[in-house]
């Protein structure tokens, strides 16, 4: 993955978009910054698109709003009641939390210009080996331990596969998907492994000050993840290093190294994730997190991360995916049908996509020419 | 230079270090001894009557789905004991691989080894019909389990549970408790398995026909996919959609462990759950009454080690002894049975 892969595609979209710089409201949107960092440029790097990645969130935040008025229309009887809509409002973000968690480290991952298709089966294996009744012996602190450095392990030897192994992203990843659900099965015997560690089960239904333990785990994982990417070299090379490796290792980055820390950091959070859903669901097995890979691949698709890599952010892939979880959330308190359900998230896949390729565009460049934009 | 490159090495040696600690850890985390759960056979020596005596040597051959789900991972290891207990049964099983076509494959190669008898769970039975026909056509007679082949000429005995009865069961005792509670108008919520599965439509049929007869329905419907955290998620989204609830269905005992956590994780105990399968766990809860789940609806994987039992007959050419008929029947439905405290120690040996 670290030979040339085209940054063509981003280029002519950003020169028409320079002229129209704005204040650095969102600095999360640093693409474009981190390649002119590189290739000498002198724009100051929290500046770059950071006006475009918030007019782009702010598009997710109007979805949202009327994914939440379109609830209220159809169930205004739950909607009029204030303690409802508050316990509901946890109830999405809770949902969303373990994918969450996946698309942090799915986002760096296609940012540095790869792919990760093997995060549901890492997050089903540390699951599994960390709820075998050798490691459940251990207490809560063994089986965090374990299901950490499972999902670390299973990242590194992804990423050595793509960076010294020279396999593509999506085989290299698509052979662990298929490979760790096999070693969960065995580890497992087939069976669910009830957790009966009460600490481990108990994140799941803990409170502080009135919001889930989750919830904590999840902006603090979302937090780390954007200091990281904007504000770390980790970050900044992660974004150069998927913009264009090749100015990348001239510029004196090892890409190789850094693709192995990125697959190893989307593994790490798969653990995370692992703990959390096995606390909510109080067991593990082989088939948990089914196709959580590409729940959290929309999720920062829709969130305007480039799947050609160089560009995305954390705040936009954390809207998407509580976009997907209020979604779910929609259909099941209007006792909706999932198929239903699935046909809309696709449409708003793509319909996000198109937004953002059509829309920003053309209003950029309509901002720019009609000079509605100031600096 | 040299300080530089001491570093460096002292950090691959620590980091190296590290890492083969923690896998050395991680490895001395596999073991999972769990008590085996028993598996539901009923052995040779058990029954007095004729057909138990050791009698000519019949070769089965055994192909299931590799098993995600508890259930499946029981009817293996129920078949793998029921043909241990007769010292006249050769068993010999290919694993089915992961989708029909896999299934199909393993067992041509069954059929080429000619046993006596062959007992089969497809993955479904309509794309596995024509291998079913294959085999009856080779002289090899099939036992279909679980899963109808469309064609009557492809299987000698089919032996399977009883979906509808299990949405009829359910929705019977339902109603039974919310009469006995003096309920009028109750809010009723159903948590499927896959929902594409015919056998899932069967259950939700069963159950709505049922509760439509006694002037009821279903109020919301979330389908999981038969694991506990897809469990936890759709009976999340239950209990979030419907504020007030007097009973739900779970269908699958094993997803249940989920639909169980996300209940706690709500706090929500004004309603009472009906389980399904009939797994050792729902049951032990059951038993203890100290969880919303007050009663399971069977479908049990005892059924693979009946099947191995009759295929034996088959093979041997005798029949049920205690029907009149000389020959073993050709289709036999399981009933779903109701779980409840009260008869819960009964099937404890049945739980998987």
């Amino acid at each position: 993955m670290s030979e040339a892969t085209p940054t063509s595609t981003a280029a002519p979209d950003r020169a028409a978009k320079l002229p129209a710089q704005s204040p650095p409201v969102d600095p999360a949107e640093t693409a474009a910054a981190a390649d002119h960092a590189v290739s000498g440029g002198r724009l100051s790097w929290w500046r770059g698109e950071g006006g475009e990645g918030a007019k782009r969130n702010l598009g997710l935040i109007a979805v949202l709003v009327a994914l939440v008025v379109i609830g209220a229309l159809t169930r205004p009887d739950l909607y009029s009641n204030a303690d409802w809509v508050w316990a509901n409002t946890l109830t999405i973000l809770k949902l969303a939390s373990v994918v969450g968690v996946v698309t942090v480290g799915m986002t760096f991952v296609i940012i540095g210009g790869g792919i990760d298709l093997s995060v549901g089966a890492i997050v089903a294996l540390a699951g599994v080996w960390a709820t075998t009744v050798a490691t459940q012996s251990y207490g809560a602190g063994g089986m965090i331990f374990c299901a950490l450095t499972v999902g670390l392990g299973v990242g590194l030897v992804n990423g050595l596969l793509i960076s010294y192994g020279r396999l593509v992203p999506f085989i290299a990843t698509l052979a662990m998907l298929v490979a760790a659900r096999g070693l969960a099965a065995e580890l497992s015997d087939k069976q669910t492994q009830v957790s009966n560690n009460t600490t481990i089960n108990d994140i799941a239904s803990t409170n502080l000050l009135g919001i889930p333990l989750l919830v904590y785990i999840l902006a603090a994982v979302v937090i780390a993840g954007w200091v990281l990417l904007n504000r770390t070299t980790f970050g900044r090379r992660t974004v150069a290093v998927g913009g264009n490796p090749e100015a990348a290792r001239l510029a004196g980055i090892n890409v190789k190294r850094h693709t192995v820390m990125l697959y190893a950091l989307s593994g790490l959070c798969c653990g995370i994730a692992a703990i959390m859903l096995t606390a909510q669901a109080t067991s593990a097995q082989a088939a948990m997190a089914n196709l959580y890979e590409l729940d959290a691949i929309a999720a920062a698709i829709i969130g305007g991360t480039l799947l050609s890599g160089g560009r995305g952010t954390i705040i936009g892939s954390l809207l998407g995916v509580i976009i997907f979880s209020t979604i779910t959330n929609l259909f099941a308190i209007n006792g909706l049908t999932s198929e239903a359900q699935n046909m809309v998230k696709g449409g708003i896949i793509v319909a996000a996509v198109l937004v953002q390729q059509v829309q920003f565009r053309s209003l950029t460049q309509f901002l720019g020419r009609n000079r509605l934009t100031t600096t | 230079m040299t300080q530089n490159s001491r570093d460096l090495s002292r950090r691959r040696l620590l980091f190296g270090g590290a890492a083969v600690g923690a896998g050395v850890l991680l490895a001395g985390c596999t073991s999972n001894e769990t008590e085996p759960t028993a598996a539901q056979t009923k052995g040779a020596d058990a029954a007095a009557s004729g057909n138990a005596a050791p009698g000519q040597k019949v070769v089965i051959g055994f192909s299931a789905p590799a098993a995600d789900h508890g259930w499946l991972a029981a009817i293996t290891t129920n078949a793998k004991a029921q043909a241990a207990a007769y010292s006249d049964v050769e068993f010999k099983t290919v694993e089915a691989g992961a989708d029909a076509a896999a299934q199909r494959a393993a067992l041509s190669t069954l059929i080429s080894q000619k046993p006596n008898v062959i007992v089969m769970l497809p993955h479904d039975g309509k794309e596995l019909n024509a291998a079913g026909l294959e085999a009856m056509k080779a002289g090899i007679p099939v036992v279909n389990l679980d899963r109808a082949f469309p064609d009557a000429l492809a299987y000698r005995l089919q032996i399977k549970g009883d979906n509808y009865g299990m949405g009829v069961a359910a929705a019977n005792y339902i109603v039974a408790q919310l009469k006995a509670k003096g309920v009028s108008n109750p809010v009723i919520g159903e948590i499927p398995g896959i929902d594409s599965l015919e056998l899932t439509q069967e259950r939700s049929k069963g159950f709505a026909d049922t509760l439509a007869q006694n002037g009821l329905r279903v109020s919301n419907r979330r389908p999981a996919e038969f694991t506990a955290d897809s469990g936890q998620q759709a009976a999340t989204g239950l209990l979030q959609a419907l504020p007030k609830i007097d009973a739900i269905w779970n269908h699958d005992d094993d997803q249940g462990i989920g639909v169980l956590a996300a209940i706690n994780q709500a706090n929500r105990k004004e309603f009472f759950m009906v389980g399904g399968a009939g797994s050792k766990k729902a049951m032990e809860d059951i038993q203890a009454d100290n969880t919303v789940l007050k009663a399971t609806v069977t479908y049990s994987p005892s059924m693979a080690s009946s099947a191995i039992s009759l295929a034996r007959l088959i093979g041997q050419g005798k029949g049920m002894s205690d029907l009149v008929e000389l020959q073993v029947p050709k289709e036999i439905i399981l009933a779903s049975e109701t779980i409840t405290k009260e008869n819960a120690s009964n099937y404890l040996k049945l739980g998987f």
